[in-house]
C-alpha cells in the first residue's frame, strides 16, 4: 500500500538531496579557489612585511582596539559567486527537506521522528538549519562542504538503509514523551554535527600551524590560510558543543523520566541508555578537557570527535544491531 | 577540577613541583595523593575511564536488564564463563571495578568542590580584585583621549557599571567590575547535584520495591508479597511497608492493525480496564496503558506485556472434576503464537500434564503443522502433548512441565496424536482413558509490574539543580571590566579594557559597548568644568 503524500515526500527528499548534491559541488569549488587566492595572499604578504611593521608602529591613534585585525576583504568574485550559488542551494534544498519531512509527518498522523528513518530525515533537516542560521551570525562558508557532504552520506544512508513505510506507532510509543525526549535528542545530535565539524577542521588547521611555526612548508593545504586559525575554531566548537551537551543532557532527564513512565524505572542500564551515558560522560569530559593544560586545544579536539563518533555509533549501530528496549528502527530483524 | 571547570587563567593552575623533591613523610605523600586525586586531570581521566568502562555492559547482556540474555549467552559461551563471571560481566554497573571508578570520580569531585565552595563564598563577599597597573596587556582594551572631568568620567562609569549589575569597587583613579558570579555559583551547583543524584539513588535503592504478577481478565490481585510471582527488594524493605490495597483486571482490550498492509498485526493500542481498593476507600474504576501507569498509594502499577489465558476443566478416569482454573499463555511471536501448561495435580491415578499452544489465528502449513497468521483471536485453535506421572512436589513455575518424572501419552513423537480444543470443539478426550478436558473459555491476561520507590522524588529535585547549575554555569558569562581615567595637561585619557573568566564570546563586545555608551554619556553630561565657558 503507497501513501500518496509518503510518496510526495521521498521527492521532495530526492529532489532535497539533488541540490544539496549540487550545494556539495559549488561549495568545494569556493574551497579550490581559497587556495589559489591564499596563494595570491600568500605572495602579497611577502612583498608587503615592510609596510606592515611601519603599520604597528602607528599605535599612536586616538582609538586602539586590541581585538585581531580584520583580513583584508579581497575575496575574488569568482570565489564569492561559488559560495553564493552553494547557500542558495542549499536554501532551497532545505526548503524542499523540510516540504518533505513535514509531508512525512502528515502522511504518519505524528511527528516524523517515529523511526531511524524518520529521525535521519528531521536530524539533517535540523542539521542543515542550524548552520544556516549559523552562517547570518558567523562565517561559516568554509565548513559548508563538510556539512553538505555529510547531511547527503546521512541522507544517503537514510534513504536506501533505514527507509520504512508510514506505520503507526507500537503503544510504547504513544507518548507526548515521543515528542519532547526525541526531538531534544535530534537537536542536541544536530548541534553535536556541527562542533564535530568545526572541531575536525580545528584539528587540521593546528597541524598546519604547528607545521609553520616550526619553519615547515605548509603549502600542501594552502586554503587552510583562509580559514580562522585553530583557536578561534576551537572556541567556535566549543560554543556550538555546550548547546549540545546541555539538548543532550536533557535528553538523557526526559529519556529517564519517559523511561518512568512506560517502563516503570527511570534508569535501567538498557543498552541505549548505556550509550546515551557514556556519550554524555565523554562530553563531560571534552569541557573538562578545555580546561585543563596539556589537553586544551588538539586534545579536545579529539575528544569532541570521540564525542560525536559515539552519537553516531549510538544511532546506527546500537539502534540496529544492539538488544534492547529501544527497537525503534521500524527496521525488520 | 579544584578550579571552575573552564577558568583557564594560570592563577588557578597549581603549581609544578619544583626542581627540588625533598623527602616526603606519609603525611606529604597522602596530601600529594590527594591533590592527584582532587586534580583536574585525574577528574578527566576518570570520566574518560568511566565512558570506557560503561561499554562492555552495552555488548554484553546484563542480568538487570535482560536476565534470558545472560542465560542464551551463558550457553553459546561456555568457555568464557569463568572470565565473565569474575570479571562480573553480567552485572557490570555495579561491579567492583565500575564502582571503583565512579566512587574515586565523586570522591575526586567532592575534594575538588569544597575548597571552591570556601573560595567562592570569599569571592561573593569580596570586592572586585584591583586594577591592574597594565590595562593595554589585557584581551579586550581601548583607550580614547579627550578633555574633561576625571572624577566625574569615574562616577558615571561606576553608575553605569551598577545598573548593568556589576559588582564595582573603586580603586583611586579606576574602577574594577566584575560580574557572572552566578557562573560559579551554577558550576558548584551542577557538581553538588550529581552527589545528591548518586546518594538518592544509593540510599533509596534500600526502600524500593519491584514486584511481577500475571493477571488475567476477572482476576483479583492483592498486594501482599505472597501474591507476587516475582519480587526483588530494597535492604530496608519490610513486608510492612506494602499497602494491602486490591485491584481486579475486569477487561484488557488490545487493538491490531488490520487497515495498513504495511502493519498488518502490529499493536495499536492496550487498555486495562481496572477497579482498584484501598482499604477504608471506596472503589475506583480505573484505565491502566502502556505510558500512563496507575499511583495506588506509595506504589506505580505498569502494564509491561499481555498475553492470552485459557480456562479449563479437566476430569479424571472417574469423572471427578480434578482441575478448574486459568493458564497464562507466553506469547513466542508476534502473531502470539503461545505457549502455556496445565497440571492436574490430583487426577486419579495419576496427575496429568499439558503443554501445548494456543494459536488465535491458526492455519494450516502444508505440512500440516498449525501456525498463528494474526494476533488477534481470529480463529483460536489449542493444540496439546498429554504426560501423566509425578509433577514433582517442589515449588512450581507455571510456564513450565518438568516431564522428568512423567509419561508422554500424546502428540509427537508418540503415535497418538495431540489433542485439539477449541471454542467450537471445547471438550476432547484424553488418551489412554485418563479423562477429559474442556475448555471453557479464552480471555487475556496482564502483566503488572509494581514499583515502590521513595526515591525519586529526591533524584527529581537533585536532577533540577544539577540542571539548572549546568546552564548558568554554561552560558552565563563571568567578566571582570576595569576603567581607568588619567589626567595629564587637561586631557583625560579613558582606558578601558576587559577580562573573561572562562568561556565568553561577547567580551570584546562588553567593552566596546560599556565604551561607546560611557563616551556617549561623557559627551551629554561633561560635568561641571566643562559647562564653564572657557575664557570668560
Amino acid at each position: 500500500m503507497v501513501n500518496p503524500l509518503d510518496q510526495l515526500s521521498v521527492m521532495l527528499l530526492l529532489s532535497a538531496m539533488g541540490l544539496y548534491a549540487v550545494a556539495f559541488v559549488a561549495f568545494a569549488l569556493d574551497l579550490a579557489r581559497r587556495s589559489s587566492e591564499a596563494q595570491a595572499l600568500a605572495d602579497a604578504a611577502a612583498a608587503q612585511t615592510g609596510t606592515a611593521t611601519a603599520v604597528a608602529g602607528m599605535g599612536g591613534t586616538a582609538t586602539l582596539v586590541a581585538a585581531p585585525p580584520k583580513a583584508p576583504a579581497t575575496a575574488r568574485p569568482s570565489r564569492r559567486t561559488a559560495a553564493r550559488v552553494a547557500i542558495t542551494m542549499l536554501t532551497i534544498g532545505w526548503a524542499l527537506h523540510l516540504g518533505a519531512d513535514v509531508l512525512r509527518g502528515v502522511a504518519a498522523g505524528r511527528v516524523p521522528w517515529g523511526n531511524m528513518y524518520e529521525f535521519s530525515m528531521t536530524a539533517t533537516l535540523l542539521i542543515v538549519g542550524i548552520y544556516l542560521l549559523a552562517l547570518t551570525r558567523v562565517d561559516l562558508k568554509f565548513l559548508g562542504a563538510v556539512i553538505s557532504g555529510l547531511v547527503l552520506v546521512l541522507l544517503g544512508i537514510a534513504t536506501v538503509g533505514f527507509r520504512v513505510a508510514v506505520s503507526p506507532l507500537p503503544p510504547a510509543l504513544q507518548s507526548y514523551w515521543l515528542v519532547i525526549h526525541v526531538f531534544v535528542a535530534i537537536l542536541g545530535t544536530s548541534f553535536l554535527t556541527l562542533a564535530a565539524a568545526l572541531s575536525a577542521v580545528q584539528l587540521v588547521q593546528a597541524r598546519r600551524e604547528r607545521a609553520l611555526a616550526g619553519g615547515r612548508s605548509a603549502d600542501r593545504v594552502r586554503l587552510l590560510a583562509t580559514f580562522p586559525t585553530a583557536t578561534r575554531l576551537e572556541n567556535l566548537a566549543y560554543r556550538v558543543s555546550i548547546v549540545g551537551f546541555i539538548l543532550w543532557t536533557f535528553t538523557l532527564i526526559a529519556g529517564a523520566i519517559w523511561a518512568d513512565h512506560a517502563w516503570g524505572r527511570y534508569w535501567g542500564w538498557d543498552t541505549k541508555e548505556v550509550w546515551t551515558f557514556i556519550i554524555w560522560v565523554i562530553y563531560a569530559g571534552y569541557l573538562h578537557a578545555r580546561a585543563t593544560r596539556g589537553w586544551r586545544g588538539n586534545g579536545s579536539g579529539w575528544l569532541n570527535l570521540i564525542g560525536y563518533a559515539a552519537v553516531l555509533f549510538n544511532f546506527g549501530i546500537v539502534n540496529v544491531f544492539f538488544h534492547g528496549l529501544h527497537a525503534y528502527s521500524g527496521l525488520t530483524s | 577540577m579544584s578550579r571552575p571547570s573552564d577558568a583557564i587563567s594560570a592563577d588557578f593552575e597549581p603549581s609544578s613541583a619544583g626542581p627540588e623533591n625533598p623527602r616526603l613523610g606519609p603525611v606529604e605523600w597522602l596530601r600529594w595523593a590527594w591533590r592527584q586525586l582532587t586534580s583536574m586531570r585525574t577528574a578527566l581521566l576518570l570520566l574518560l575511564a568511566l565512558a570506557i568502562a560503561a561499554v562492555p555492559g552495552s555488548l554484553i547482556p546484563q542480568e538487570s536488564a535482560d536476565p534470558n540474555g545472560v542465560i542464551a549467552w551463558k550457553q553459546s559461551n561456555p568457555g568464557l564463563l569463568g572470565v565473565a563471571n569474575f570479571l562480573q560481566l553480567f552485572d557490570v554497573y555495579t561491579s567492583v571495578w565500575f564502582s571503583a571508578i565512579y566512587l574515586l570520580l565523586f570522591i575526586s569531585l567532592v575534594g575538588c568542590v569544597v575548597p571552591r565552595v570556601v573560595h567562592h563564598l570569599e569571592a561573593l563577599r569580596a570586592a572586585p580584585p584591583r586594577t591592574p597597573s597594565r590595562l593595554g596587556r589585557l584581551p579586550a582594551y581601548r583607550m580614547v583621549e579627550l578633555s574633561g572631568d576625571a572624577d566625574r568620567a569615574l562616577e558615571q562609569g561606576e553608575a553605569m557599571l551598577r545598573r548593568r549589575r556589576y559588582r564595582v569597587q573603586r580603586y583611586g583613579s579606576s574602577i574594577s567590575a566584575e560580574r557572572g558570579y552566578l557562573r560559579e555559583t551554577g558550576n558548584l551547583l551542577f557538581h553538588t547535584g550529581l552527589v545528591g543524584i548518586l546518594v538518592s539513588v544509593f540510599v533509596g535503592g534500600g526502600f524500593t520495591f519491584t514486584g511481577q504478577r500475571v493477571v488475567a481478565e476477572g482476576q483479583t490481585f492483592v498486594n501482599e508479597q505472597q501474591a507476587y510471582d516475582s519480587i526483588s527488594t530494597g535492604r530496608f524493605f519490610g513486608d510492612a511497608s506494602l499497602q494491602p490495597y486490591s485491584l481486579t483486571l475486569n477487561r484488557l482490550t488490545v487493538k491490531y492493525e488490520t487497515q495498513n498492509l504495511n502493519a498488518l498485526g502490529e499493536p495499536l493500542d492496550y487498555t486495562a480496564d481496572v477497579t482498584t481498593k484501598v482499604p477504608g476507600q471506596a472503589a475506583k474504576h480505573q484505565v491502566l496503558k502502556v505510558n500512563e501507569p496507575l499511583t495506588i498509594g506509595a506504589t506505580q502499577v505498569y502494564l509491561l506485556g499481555n498475553g492470552y489465558a485459557a480456562s479449563f476443566t479437566i476430569r479424571d478416569a472417574k469423572g471427578k472434576v480434578v482441575y478448574g482454573g486459568t493458564v497464562p499463555f507466553r506469547p513466542q511471536d508476534a502473531d502470539n503464537t503461545s505457549l502455556g501448561v496445565v497440571k492436574a495435580f490430583s487426577a486419579d491415578p495419576k496427575p496429568i500434564g499439558m503443554i501445548g499452544f494456543l494459536y488465535p489465528t491458526a492455519q494450516k502449513l502444508k505440512t500440516g503443522a498449525l501456525t498463528s497468521v494474526f494476533p488477534d483471536l481470529d480463529n483460536p485453535v489449542l493444540t496439546f502433548n498429554v504426560y501423566t506421572g509425578s509433577l514433582g512436589t517442589g515449588p512450581q513455575n507455571v510456564y513450565t512441565l518438568d516431564t522428568t518424572g512423567m509419561t508422554q501419552v500424546a502428540g509427537p513423537p508418540t503415535s497418538v496424536k495431540g489433542i485439539q480444543l477449541s471454542p467450537s470443539k471445547p471438550t476432547a478426550t484424553l488418551p489412554d482413558g485418563l479423562g477429559t478436558v474442556h475448555l471453557d473459555g479464552i480471555s487475556r491476561f496482564a502483566a503488572l509490574d509494581i514499583h515502590h520507590d521513595p526515591s525519586q522524588g529526591w533524584v527529581a529535585g537533585f536532577v533540577i539543580i544539577t540542571v539548572a547549575g549546568l546552564i548558568t554555569s554554561l552560558l552565563v558569562p563571568r567578566r571582570r571590566l576595569w576603567l581607568r581615567v588619567t589626567e595629564e595637561d587637561g586631557t583625560m585619557r579613558l582606558e578601558y579594557a576587559g577580562l573573561a573568566r572562562g568561556d565568553d564570546p561577547a567580551l570584546d563586545r562588553a567593552v566596546a559597548e560599556f565604551a561607546d555608551e560611557h563616551l556617549h554619556l561623557l559627551e551629554a553630561d561633561p560635568g561641571p568644568r566643562e559647562r564653564v565657558p572657557a575664557g570668560v
